[in-house]
This record gives C-alpha cells, sequence and structure tokens, in this order.
C-alpha cells in the first residue's frame, strides 16, 4: 500500500515539474525581452532543483540532495550576474 | 550516506510525505504556469517565487518527512536548501526587477513609474554613473 501510494505521488509529482520546465522553456524561448528569458531560466533552475528532489525521494539515496544544492546555489549566482549584467552592461566592474 | 527502499516507509510517512510532496509540486506547476500567462514582466516576475516559497517548502517537508520515517533517525539536511532558496530568492528578483525598470526607464517605454523623489533606486543609478 504505501510502496503504491509513494510510486503514484512520485510519478504525478515528476509530470507535474516536468511540465512546469517545459512552461518555463516556452517562456524563455519565446520571452518578448531579456529579462523575461533571466527570469524563466532562474524558475527552471528551481524546478531542476525540485525535480532532483523527487528523484531522491524515489531512489531513497541522498547523493540527489547534493547535487541538488548545488543546483540551487549555481542558479543563485548565474541569476545576479546575468541581471547586473542587464543594468551595468558587464558583470565584474 | 542513508538508503532505503519504498517498503520501508510507513504508511502514515507515505500518506503525509505524498500530501506535501503534491502540495509542492502543484504550486510550482501553477507559478510556471502564470510565468507563461501574466501580462507584463512586472507581473511576470511575481509568478514563480510561488514555487521558490512553498513549492520548494512542500517538496523538502514531504522529502524530510519520508528519509526521517524510512531510516529511523532525524533526517533534516534537505532543511538547508530550504533556507538558501528562500534567503536568495528575493535579492536576485529585486535585482532583475530593477534592471528591468532602469532598461525600460532609458527606453522611455510607456507605463513604467517616473524616477520619483523618494524613489530608493535614484542614488544607485547615480552612484553607477559615477563610478563607471
Amino acid at each position: 500500500m504505501n510502496v503504491l501510494i509513494l510510486s503514484v505521488t512520485l510519478w504525478i509529482v515528476q509530470a507535474a515539474l516536468t511540465l512546469a520546465m517545459c512552461l518555463c522553456v516556452y517562456r524563455m524561448v519565446r520571452g518578448p525581452r531579456a529579462q523575461d528569458r533571466i527570469l524563466a531560466l532562474d524558475a527552471l533552475y528551481v524546478c531542476a532543483m525540485l525535480v532532483l528532489l523527487s528523484f531522491g525521494v524515489r531512489t531513497g539515496s541522498t547523493i540527489y540532495f547534493e547535487a541538488a544544492l548545488i543546483i540551487g546555489m549555481l542558479g543563485f549566482v548565474a541569476t545576479v550576474s546575468l541581471a547586473k549584467f542587464l543594468m551595468r552592461g558587464e558583470v565584474i566592474e | 550516506m542513508i538508503n532505503f527502499s519504498h517498503a520501508d516507509v510507513p504508511l502514515w510517512a507515505a500518506i503525509v510525505g505524498s500530501a506535501f510532496l503534491l502540495v509542492g509540486a502543484g504550486l510550482t506547476l501553477i507559478g510556471t504556469f502564470g510565468l507563461v500567462r501574466l501580462p507584463t514582466f512586472y507581473e511576470r516576475i511575481h509568478a514563480p517565487t510561488l514555487g521558490t516559497s512553498w513549492g520548494a517548502a512542500g517538496m523538502i517537508m514531504g522529502s524530510m518527512i519520508i528519509f526521517t520515517a524510512a531510516s529511523a533517525r532525524p533526517v533534516f539536511h534537505e532543511i538547508l536548501i530550504g533556507i538558501f532558496v528562500t534567503v536568495t530568492t528575493p535579492v536576485t528578483l529585486m535585482m532583475l526587477g530593477r534592471s528591468a525598470l532602469y532598461r525600460d526607464r532609458s527606453e522611455l517605454n510607456p507605463g513604467v513609474p517616473p524616477k520619483g523623489a523618494d524613489d530608493l533606486s535614484t542614488t544607485d543609478e547615480n552612484s553607477a554613473e559615477t563610478l563607471s
């Protein structure tokens, strides 16, 4: 029973997160301006991090947690540097 | 290093953790749906925060409950992701919104509020100009 509940839930969760990533990619491809694309990239990073967390629950190992942590940190740095590039035209002054 | 199979998870933990996982994934999906549907950038910037606040928190709480119940000892390391995402998302989105406002003002786009006397970003832009 608990195995059935967990597998059905993880299937639904991963399908929802994949659909969310597809919507982010749609906004990133279509987005009228650069700031829309950066915002969609940030949301895509978060969705990828949550997909890795759900993989960790599915496989029952903690390796995926570390990958998710690294994705979260790199996503923050990437979005900050891209926003700074939009504002100033250069990343490091 | 923790390894468990799904048969080790007790039934109550499976139900509660699954509910949290579903809430988290559903809120993330709603947030990205808003990212696609909302008309202007300044409305769109609010939508993905649904995924970074309660979307991530729901997934993390579900994962913590399942890991704790399956390995029979407290497992709290996922909360690191929650703290980090909660702290950094406002910073990134505030910088992104301010750079978008700067671009819209410099291109004189309609629908952008004018630069006011009590605007906090005026001092920062002036200092940026003097620095560069």
